[in-house]
């Protein structure tokens, strides 16, 4: 039985909230230090040939999701240019909070100096966690229940020594200051949101390591649930592929969201702003986000994207967003993603694994 | 007439002391120098420790060290000033002495170091420092002394190698001392290949962990000079405690050590003497930087020169200013809060004349320097030799 | 169990909150709630974040709590605004430490209790990298 889609489902909500918003500031953050996917293929296969993803981001030895989301979130303030008291909400999603309980988004918004009246909490939904923090920030900042809320999916991935995951997990994020569409300097055009309940990547709470349900995650996962959040988007907003100017799709891998940029109608061209997996392996929670930004940094007046996530267990969410003027002061407030990126500091698997906690130390 | 004297010292080899505990380390220690003075019973007992709490779960020293050392029923309180302990207990007890509060008092320092491993003891001795802004940050007290020492050698352009002279020469004259721990000389070479602990502090630039304990007895000084053996009664000239901030980074310039300054000065004015007139200086070599920095500050070299007076022998038995003479915290040992009183013992054994093979040659007035911590508490003492 | 106490210095140590003499018309890091010159009572007052490398060392044996993050980068911090601080520097290499070196504060992991403990989290320093060099809005 072939699984419903919802294209051209008339119901469904509104693509938009009440009130006119949009992306008033963003943010970005990769960790520097890079492993060379030949590093894990030497050690676990002796194999030496180049790997479809080139090198990975890994955290610092005093990184974690906390730190990296206070980058983000102060790069986004910084952008924004407005009062942390004013921030209503701090959502962090990721699927590497420190604690299992106890939340990230406090200590967050303590950071910034967004405490105390403000919401915070962490989502939790693999590598859609971050663009879920986008929806409820629209949400509540469109319902006016708050001028002005931050969301940032943010991930560093882990995987059991000897996965294929270690030739392909990344680490960094990115975050968003959602505001009025009067402030912003992308304002947001619609949403969709589709999920349903697919087992093909999880995590047991005691699991050190994610395990997953190998090519599963394809088509059931990955190509459905974008092309239907997708498609779904495009018909409610009335658009087509050929309306913006950029689009960026969650990146586990580089095949996969060329792949499914094609099947839309995307050209290569359109993908290539967001295109970042091939120089920092996946960043889960934080890939769709940093895909994003990175379109931000180069992004003009007048243009429209399309910001598409999916996370595994599954769902996705496709966004449509129009840039306004001030993105052109704002962006060069901050360093651009790519500099995040282009920094960089060559680790062994042996200083990877030393990163990573893979050395047990008793 | 005013003022007291030192009647009774004594000081145990400092190393490693598996068979003995803190108690019986001190007890030890006690009854050496009351035998020493020819007394049975002092009034009071002073205790500087810095560690006990923290490294062998013991508080409470001063009714525990006069119960160890047949003392039980004297007044007895324990004095803590990190590394300081042992003078500024001095301090307290000479105080009471000269107000006439008590007749005799014995101080013993003490410390029982080995009891516990590596990173336990230099966890402990960081407690000297501000737990939430310096400890709390992973800085050591090696590491403190490094950011001094890079400061310094950037500041006046010194090279690490001209550290190299306090280190040899406190080597060369533990070898004259049978209680010192580390009986063996050490190379200018040797001091510069030295493993690296938080650069530029090496190895050889910092005094070794250890266990310790050394005692002095005081009196008035009227009573030392009536009683048998009065010629071996070394008189009290000064003895003078100032503090700074904790934190290194309290202070608008590290590189100068207000508190030594302070304490120095006043050592000085109340002992009336110049700097010329000491014969031999028991410095607070914890760490090479600490003494060059600390000799600065007591005035006998200007900011950025004091590294010189390594240079220019001077330091060295046969100088004008001897320091670390019987192996000083370097090479005879640091158990911290013992050091205070191993230098009281070591300047009492110079103006005695009993430092046998390492005597400073006519040595009338010594002076010794206790510091605690980043300099944060200083205890100098100025010591006389009887007529 | 040091969660109470650190609690009291988070906001110090996440995002460097200080304090403010009126009277002697000075910063002061880390906060006191009075002045340590003059004894006024002190506001609120936060820090850029920007500063220079005043000394470094690296740490190569560390205390209890530290031993398994040798080796590391601890330096005296001049922040623009004038009070020194002692911090850890981050993200730098040892061939890149040097006296003056401008550096930016961020915040980062201090120590992990393990499994069953608390991580702490604070202010460290590095080379300027990312928000701090925006100008301020």
């Amino acid at each position: 039985m072939a699984r419903a889609g919802i294209a051209g489902e008339e119901t469904g909500g509104p693509t938009r909230p009440g009130l006119e918003v949009g992306i008033v500031g963003y943010g970005a953050y990769v960790p520097r230090y890079r492993l060379p996917t030949t590093e894990p293929a030497r050690v676990w296969n002796g194999c030496r040939a180049p790997q479809p993803i080139r090198e990975l981001s890994v955290p610092g030895l005093d990184e974690d999701v906390v730190t990296m989301s206070i980058e983000i979130a102060r790069n986004a303030l910084t952008r924004a240019g407005i009062a942390p008291k004013d921030v209503g909400a701090v959502w962090v999603g990721s699927g590497s909070h420190p604690y299992a309980v106890k939340p990230t988004g406090t200590l967050v918004a303590e950071a910034i100096g967004a405490a105390p009246a403000t919401l915070a909490a962490d989502l939790q939904f693999a590598c859609k966690a971050g663009t879920e923090a986008m929806q409820a920030s629209f949400g509540l900042v469109g319902a006016a229940m708050a001028r002005y809320a931050l969301a940032v999916g943010v991930d560093t991935a882990r995987s059991r020594p000897g996965d294929t995951l270690e030739l392909t997990a990344g680490a960094g994020g990115a975050g968003f200051v959602v505001g009025p569409a009067a402030e912003s300097l992308a304002v947001l055009e619609g949403c969709v949101s589709y999920v349903s309940d697919t087992p093909d990547f999880w995590r047991r709470a005691a699991a050190a390591y994610p395990s997953h349900a190998g090519r599963f995650s394809g088509e059931p996962g990955y190509f459905h649930h974008i092309l239907e959040a997708t498609r779904a988007l495009l018909h409610r907003l009335g658009a087509e592929a050929g309306d913006f100017a950029h689009a960026t799709f969650h990146q586990p891998n580089p095949k996969f969201s060329e792949r499914v940029g094609k099947e839309l109608g995307f050209s290569r061209a359109k993908l290539r702003a967001g295109s970042l997996v091939d120089r920092i392996g996946n960043a889960y929670a934080g890939s769709a986000l940093l895909g994003l930004a990175a379109v931000l940094d180069v992004a003009r007046p007048g243009e429209r994207i399309l910001a598409v996530s999916y996370g595994s267990g599954a769902g996705s969410d496709a966004f449509s967003f129009r840039v306004g003027d001030r993105i052109e002061d704002r962006m060069a407030l901050v360093r651009p993603t790519r500099d995040y990126i282009a920094e960089r500091v060559e680790l062994d698997y042996a200083m990877y694994a030393r990163h990573s906690g893979k050395i047990a130390r008793g | 007439m005013g003022g007291s004297a030192i009647i009774g010292a004594a000081e145990l080899p400092v190393g490693e002391h598996w068979m003995k505990s803190l108690a019986e380390l001190a007890a030890d220690a006690v009854r050496a120098a009351l035998r020493d003075a020819g007394l049975d019973r002092p009034d009071a007992l002073f205790v500087g420790n810095m560690l006990s709490g923290e490294l062998t779960a013991q508080q409470h020293l001063g009714a525990l060290v006069a119960d160890h050392a047949g003392l039980a029923g004297i007044e007895a309180v324990r004095v803590e000033a990190a590394c300081a302990s042992g003078a500024a207990a001095l301090r307290i007890a000479s105080a009471m002495v000269e107000a006439g509060v008590l007749d005799t008092a014995i101080v013993v320092g003490v410390e029982k170091m080995t009891d516990r491993s590596g990173p336990d003891v230099t966890a402990a001795l960081a407690s000297a420092a501000d737990a939430d802004f310096e400890v709390d940050q992973g800085l050591s007290f090696v590491a403190l002394n490094a950011l001094l020492m890079r400061r310094y050698m950037h500041e006046y352009g010194v090279s690490h190698a001209a550290f190299a002279p306090f280190v040899t020469n406190a080597h060369e004259n533990a070898l004259g001392n049978e209680n010192a721990m580390l009986r063996f000389r050490v190379s200018a070479e040797a001091f510069g290949e030295a493993k690296m602990i938080a650069d530029p502090v090496n190895l050889l630039d910092s005094a070794p962990i250890c266990d310790g304990a050394a005692a002095v007895v005081v009196a008035s000084r009227q009573r030392a000079e009536g009683r048998r053996g009065a010629s071996r009664a070394v008189g009290i000239r000064a003895c003078v405690s100032a503090t700074d901030t904790v934190a290194l980074h309290d202070r608008s310039d590290p590189l100068r050590l207000a508190a030594v300054a302070r304490s120095a000065g006043r050592a000085f004015e109340t002992a009336g003497i110049g700097r010329d007139d000491i014969d031999l200086l028991e410095a607070h070599d914890a760490f090479s930087i600490m003494t060059v920095l600390s000799l600065e500050a007591s005035g006998f070299a200007p900011g950025g020169a004091g590294t010189h007076l390594g240079e220019s022998g001077v330091i060295a038995r046969g100088g004008s200013l001897p320091i670390s003479t019987l192996g000083g915290l370097k090479a005879r040992g640091h158990p911290v809060g013992a050091t205070g009183v191993y230098q009281i013992v070591e300047a009492v054994r110079q103006l005695r004349g009993e430092a046998g093979p390492a005597q400073v040659a006519n040595a009338r007035l010594a002076m010794a320097q206790n510091i605690g911590g980043s300099a944060a508490t200083v205890v100098t003492t100025i010591l006389e030799a009887a007529d | 169990m040091d969660g109470a106490r650190q609690w009291r210095t988070r906001a110090a140590r996440y995002s460097l909150l200080g304090a403010y003499c009126g009277r002697c018309d000075k910063p002061e890091f880390p906060p006191r709630p009075r002045c340590p010159r003059c004894g006024h009572e002190t506001t609120e007052f936060a820090f850029s974040g920007r500063g220079t490398v005043y000394s470094y060392s690296v740490v190569r044996q560390g205390p209890d709590g530290f031993a398994d993050q040798v080796p590391y980068v601890v330096a005296l911090v001049a922040l623009e605004e004038g009070p020194l601080l002692a911090a850890q520097l981050t993200d730098v290499e040892p061939g890149e430490l040097r006296i003056g070196q401008p550096v930016e504060m961020v915040t980062r992991r201090l120590r992990d209790d393990g499994p069953q403990g608390t991580v702490l989290y604070s202010y460290k320093f590095r080379p300027p990298r990312g928000w701090q060099t925006a100008p301020s809005g």
